[in-house]
């Protein structure tokens, strides 16, 4: 999973990282910004598969109006990587097809 | 007139802001149209409440201003830093700001539904501003869905918010002026691009250079973009024109770009792959108002219509400002939402007739000056054909993953539109309501069909327009 990175934080090297954890593993990523954003410069290229073909999906808009950056964060299915800010142990997994609402 | 569930008390919404449940004026969206319509209002006395879902106000074309270092400053140039005498009001008090607030419905009674920090509540207005801006037109290419494909804006997102650029080998694809910049601001970051790849073509020029007077009205502008393809050429960027069959190809993330130029196939490897053509008023809630739309020729979308002063059309009191109601850019959109902030302090009475339909008309003098350079920008960078209505094999519905074959033969069973496509395979139904497949639904149809877009019309977008849970719609 955590092949090249699709970005790296060029501009801001000196922002404190905070660690989250990523489908169970511990993953140290860069404060003040959105899950989405923490994620695709940690290594993350894969954020859901879809419902219908199980293909895999990362951000593809940044701005809320394309859904593909569906994660599951703190127990909550369906929510908008892009649109959350990330915060210090956050729990985030990969959202895998359609959501199970127990 | 009903009143809304709520809208008797006043909202608490767990900040030190306090919403009262009925404000003069409600402004949806903090970009520079809503921003300066909020502005405008607030200078006049009206109560003003701007409702944004982001953290930090500028919309996407300021996007983290307030927290921009110098640095990012630097790499994204004096025209984002334009955004900090927009942002000021909203941040010293004068106006009733609240960040992270979704909008989900807006009625034509002027009730807002809205939700913040998981709570919902509702909101009475006197007057609506519709500031929803834009997005990117969706752009269906085989690939398109690939992790690793993603939109010029997307990009220059991550720039702005977390000053990140994307790794090696970086492609940008498409054609526009936020194309140009992304590589501009990328080569200032130090950030490497192995390759521009642009669609615009001899042809592309030829029809752009037919009104003459178009490119000629905005000398300034024309200037810059000149100086963004100077600066990429001057850097050594391979530079290709008037490309063709775009595809992106990988097993679960990009790998590869192909595509034809000069008579060429080429196949470049590519870690991430940047595609743009363009911005598309972003119209949800105008739809789900059941407002009218008509179909742009100029701009191959759906405009919302409007009058001279930016009201919706049979929806009294409430106005589209900035690029929601065409593409006009920044600046502009900031003067049509002055320009609708002096219309709404007129008709509260904060105004005289006379000082507000002489202002009124001295913005929209200048405003039309920008219509015109935005008619040559449009017939420069008009979205290829192949790249609206794409091959059979092509996924138009990301969410449903339906291709254009698909929606191709709904068409040949007598499906007559977007609205009867979703019954046969769900497209447009899925969690982005349509809005990266429904102007390639629209066209393809009309093709297909042999008939213009507007025969076609568009899918039946329905409240709520942003994600909420069944647990905040029961408390409200």
């Amino acid at each position: 999973m955590m092949e090249e990175a699709l970005f790296q934080p060029t501009l801001v090297s000196e922002r404190p990282r905070i660690e989250i954890r990523f489908n169970g593993t511990p993953l140290e990523v860069p404060a003040g910004t959105s899950v989405a954003a923490a994620l695709l410069v940690s290594g993350v290229a894969q954020f859901r598969t879809t419902p219908v073909g199980r293909s895999s999906r990362a951000p593809w808009c940044m701005m809320g109006v394309c859904f593909d950056c569906l994660l599951e964060i703190d127990g909550k299915p369906n929510v908008q990587g892009c649109m959350t800010a990330v915060k210090e142990n956050m729990d985030v997994r990969t959202q895998w097809g359609a959501a199970r609402y127990e | 007139m009903c009143v809304p569930n709520g809208a008797q008390h006043a909202m608490n919404n767990g900040s030190d802001t306090q919403l009262q449940g009925h404000v003069d004026v409600a402004v949806i969206g903090a970009g520079p149209a809503g921003m300066a319509a909020a502005t405008v209002c607030a200078e006049h006395g009206l109560n003003v409440a701007i409702l944004d879902d982001q953290a930090t106000p500028g919309g996407q074309i300021y996007r983290g201003i307030t927290l921009a270092s110098r640095k990012m400053r630097e790499v994204l140039g004096p025209d984002y830093c334009a955004g900090d005498a927009l942002v000021a009001p909203l941040l010293d008090g004068r106006i009733n700001y609240m960040p992270d607030t979704a909008v989900w419905e807006v009625t034509r009674d002027k009730t807002l539904h809205l939700t913040q920090g998981g709570r919902s509540s509702s909101l009475q207005a006197d007057y609506v501003v519709l500031s929803t801006g834009a997005m990117e037109r969706p752009f269906p290419i085989p690939g398109w869905t690939l992790p690793g494909v993603m939109t010029a804006g997307a990009a220059q997102i991550l720039l702005k918010t977390a000053g990140a650029t994307a790794m090696g080998p970086v492609i940008l694809a498409g054609c526009g002026p936020l194309l140009y910049l992304l590589a501009a601001q990328y080569l200032a970051a130090g950030t490497q691009i192995a390759a521009v790849v642009d669609t615009t073509g001899w042809s592309d020029y030829w029809r752009a250079l037919q009104d003459g007077r178009g490119a000629a009205s905005d000398i300034s502008s024309l200037a810059k973009g000149l100086k963004l393809l100077r600066t990429i050429k001057k850097a050594g960027v391979p530079f290709f024109t008037n490309a063709s069959n775009l595809e992106a190809t990988g097993d679960d993330r990009v790998r590869e770009f192909k595509f034809t130029s000069g008579g060429k196939v080429h196949c470049l490897a590519a870690n991430v792959l940047l595609l743009h053509h363009g911005v598309v008023p972003n119209t949800q809630f105008t739809w789900s108002l059941r407002a009218p739309h008509e179909w742009s020729e100029q701009q191959l979308c759906w405009l919302p219509k409007t009058n001279a002063v930016g009201e919706l059309d049979g929806a009294s009191g409430i106005f589209v400002a900035g690029d929601g109601a065409a593409i006009i850019g920044a600046q502009a959109a900031a003067q049509h939402g002055r320009l609708i902030g002096i219309e709404i302090s007129g008709r509260a009475g904060r105004l005289s007739a006379g000082a507000r339909d002489e202002e009124v008309s001295r913005l929209n003098r200048r405003l039309n000056k920008t219509r015109q350079f935005r008619r040559f920008l449009d017939a420069l960078y008009r979205p290829k054909a192949a790249h609206r209505v794409p091959a059979d094999d092509v996924i138009v519905c990301r969410c449903e993953e339906v291709t254009a074959g698909a929606l191709r033969n709904h068409v040949a069973l007598g499906c007559l539109g977007p609205n009867q496509a979703k019954s046969f395979s769900r497209c447009g139904m899925g969690p982005c309501q349509g809005r990266q497949c429904g102007l390639t639904v629209t066209e393809l149809i009309a093709t297909v069909r042999g008939v213009e877009p507007a025969t076609v019309g568009y899918f039946r977008v329905r409240p709520p327009v942003k994600q909420v849970t069944l647990g905040e719609l029961a408390e409200e």
